[in-house]
């Protein structure tokens, strides 16, 4: 397989491409520019869908409609961009319509700033819009697993008939690296007997989230929940570098965890024992490996690129088993390989 | 012995909640009979507002999509761009049309979407209780303009179809009216040549439909429809304001 050099946006979508994605509606917010830049000339040589949507409101709305109607769909934004979309997200949720989402995060909150931030975890891991709903939500560390996390959110989506996320930030998006893409995927095989095509030979398809009766609604979250869970028993995706021996476990994610590895080489040298655990899923999040590790007498630290969101659910999985400390920086900064190192330092 | 007069095969047989007096169930029959008398019931696919018509997906016999509050345009938009032989259309009232999707509704004519718009103006929100829409006339009374529209305060209604019409997308623009029986037969001739348009591929067709709402005007069913032809009709002047072959003719 040739190895080419892509950046992160460009490189995400052509795995979106790749993975059978022929509709994608968005808007122009920095530093996601190059995904709809990347699909408006690529869209029509697969015969697929470009939109440049009169706003972020409108994209996720016709996505939905796309996504609805059995194509595979998806949109990216950038942080206040993904705000905007929350009402369709819910609703999509709910009517379980299968997309993708891309959030090239940048830092807020309000208008914010271009700079990288991991400050939308809450946003996409707890909900995002109103009602209780989860979306799939995958954390890229490397442009190769942009194109492999997208591919990936796609077949979920479908398989759960789920909303997936792809968590990024403005440091993913804009860096290059070597990457090998997957070949062109045969969108024949994927089947989808709910999508509203017209009702020929059968009866009614309805794409909907609409529960007036209390039973109805009640039902139609039974069911979410249900579902919610199948995904948290078979879908946990995670790394874990060097925590065997290790008495210190740093817990990051996409480019906080590039800079926890950094830190975790440089305290090797000195002779820390420090390992990495990386959440590829940050929902379902990685919960019972992190009590393990704590089980066996690891203690964490977090690392992040906000001021402590994914901490709050280290803290819960551990439930005071071992202890666990934070490392974060307001948006605007980026932490640095040093600062981290300091950290560890102080801890061990 | 032979039938002459028979519900449309695309209307559901689930009785409707709308209001006695209330037009919503003449127009759904008028829908169903132009998807009928093209033979679409096959290909189509409806998408529902929010609002008195929330629940329309029951009332077609059609796959359908329920969209969010005046997000139906851009619905559309992602089904038919997916299936492009398909016949999509929205049914949106002036809440959802003309306030909260104006922006979808603009951008989806200016664009040129193939799909059709059955757009109900009642000059009310009916589903939430009677408060002040966009299409809320001058002076009229509503939960939430208790003395009247006052325009030096509010502004004043938006008109849909001559605002559509300052665009280049559109390829039919018609407003119609169910005040009497001559003008209910004028409507169904104007959606289904509504739907004849999406389906020659000639672009984007909106049907305004000025409707009643006894029960949000405090008015019975027929005076309701009397408000509708003396009040309403003469700030909404009815006729065709655009069609492929035409442009800007306001003759009916």
């Amino acid at each position: 397989m040739e190895k080419i050099m892509m950046k992160g946006n460009e490189a995400l979508a052509e795995g979106a491409i790749r993975a059978g994605c022929r509709f994608f509606a968005g808007y122009p917010i920095t530093p996601q520019n190059e995904v709809p830049e990347y699909m408006s000339r690529r869209m029509p040589e697969v015969d697929g869908v470009f939109l440049q949507a009169e706003s972020e409101v409108s994209a996720i709305n016709m996505v939905y409609g796309a996504g609805g109607a059995g194509c595979r769909a998806m949109t990216s934004s950038s942080s206040p961009g993904i705000s905007l979309k929350q009402e369709g997200i819910s609703y999509i949720a709910c009517a379980q319509v299968p997309c993708v989402i891309v959030n090239v995060a940048r830092g807020g909150p309000g208008l914010g700033g271009l700079t990288s931030s991991q400050a939308d975890y809450f946003q996409a891991t707890k909900g995002g819009g109103h009602g209780d709903y989860r979306l799939i939500v995958f954390s890229p560390g490397t442009v190769q697993e942009m194109v492999d996390l997208i591919g990936l959110a796609f077949d979920k989506a479908d398989e759960y008939r789920n909303p997936a996320m792809i968590l990024s930030d403005a440091i993913m998006g804009q860096m290059m690296e070597p990457v090998v893409l997957p070949e062109m995927r045969d969108l024949q095989q994927i089947n989808k007997p709910w999508a509203t095509t017209g009702m020929k030979n059968r009866g009614q398809n309805l794409i909907n989230s609409l529960g007036l009766l209390p039973e109805d609604l009640v039902r139609i979250n039974q069911e979410l929940q249900e579902k919610y869970k199948r995904i948290e028993a078979n879908e946990v995706r995670y790394a874990v570098e060097d925590v065997d021996d290790a008495d210190l476990v740093l817990v990051a994610y996409g480019t906080s965890s590039r800079i926890a590895r950094s830190a975790m080489g440089l305290a090797r040298k000195e002779g820390k024992k420090v390992g990495l655990l990386r959440p590829i899923t940050l929902w379902p999040f990685p919960k019972q490996p992190l009590a393990d590790l704590a089980a066996a007498g690891k203690r964490f630290l977090v690392v992040e690129m906000s001021v402590g969101q994914m901490v709050e659910d280290v803290i819960l999985a551990v439930n005071d088993r071992s202890k666990v400390d934070f490392f974060g920086v307001p948006n605007g900064a980026v932490p640095t390989v040093r600062q981290v190192y300091n950290r560890i330092m102080e801890i061990l | 012995m032979q039938k002459v007069f028979e519900r449309p095969k695309a209307l559901s047989d689930k009785k409707m909640h709308y209001c006695p007096g209330c037009t919503h169930g003449i127009v759904h029959r008028l829908v169903a009979e132009a998807i009928d008398h093209f033979g679409l019931q096959e290909k189509t696919i409806g998408v529902a507002p929010v609002g008195c018509a929330v629940l329309a997906y029951e009332y077609f016999n059609l796959d359908f999509q329920e969209a969010a509050h005046g997000r139906a345009p851009a619905v559309a938009t992602g089904i038919k761009r997916v299936l492009p032989e398909s016949v999509v259309f929205t049914y949106q009232g002036d809440g959802d049309l003309a306030s909260i999707g104006l922006a979808e509704i603009v951008h989806a004519a200016t664009r040129g979407e193939k799909i059709t718009v059955i757009f109900i103006n009642n000059a009310i929100y009916g589903m939430t209780g009677g408060q002040m829409a966009p299409t809320t006339l001058p002076g009229q009374k509503t939960t939430t303009s208790p003395y009247g529209r006052d325009t030096s305060r509010v502004g004043f209604p938006i008109r849909v179809c001559e605002l559509l019409n300052t665009l280049d997308g559109p390829a039919y623009l018609a407003r119609v009216s169910m005040h009497d029986p001559k003008n209910v037969l004028q409507a169904g001739k104007a959606i289904k040549k509504a739907f004849q348009v999406q389906l020659e591929g000639k672009g984007f067709s909106l049907v305004e439909v000025l409707s009643s709402c006894p029960t949000n005007w405090g008015m019975t069913p027929n005076q309701a429809l009397k408000w509708v032809e003396e009040k309403m009709v003469p700030y909404y002047p009815l006729g065709v304001f655009r069609t492929p072959e035409e442009v800007s003719s306001c003759d009916a």
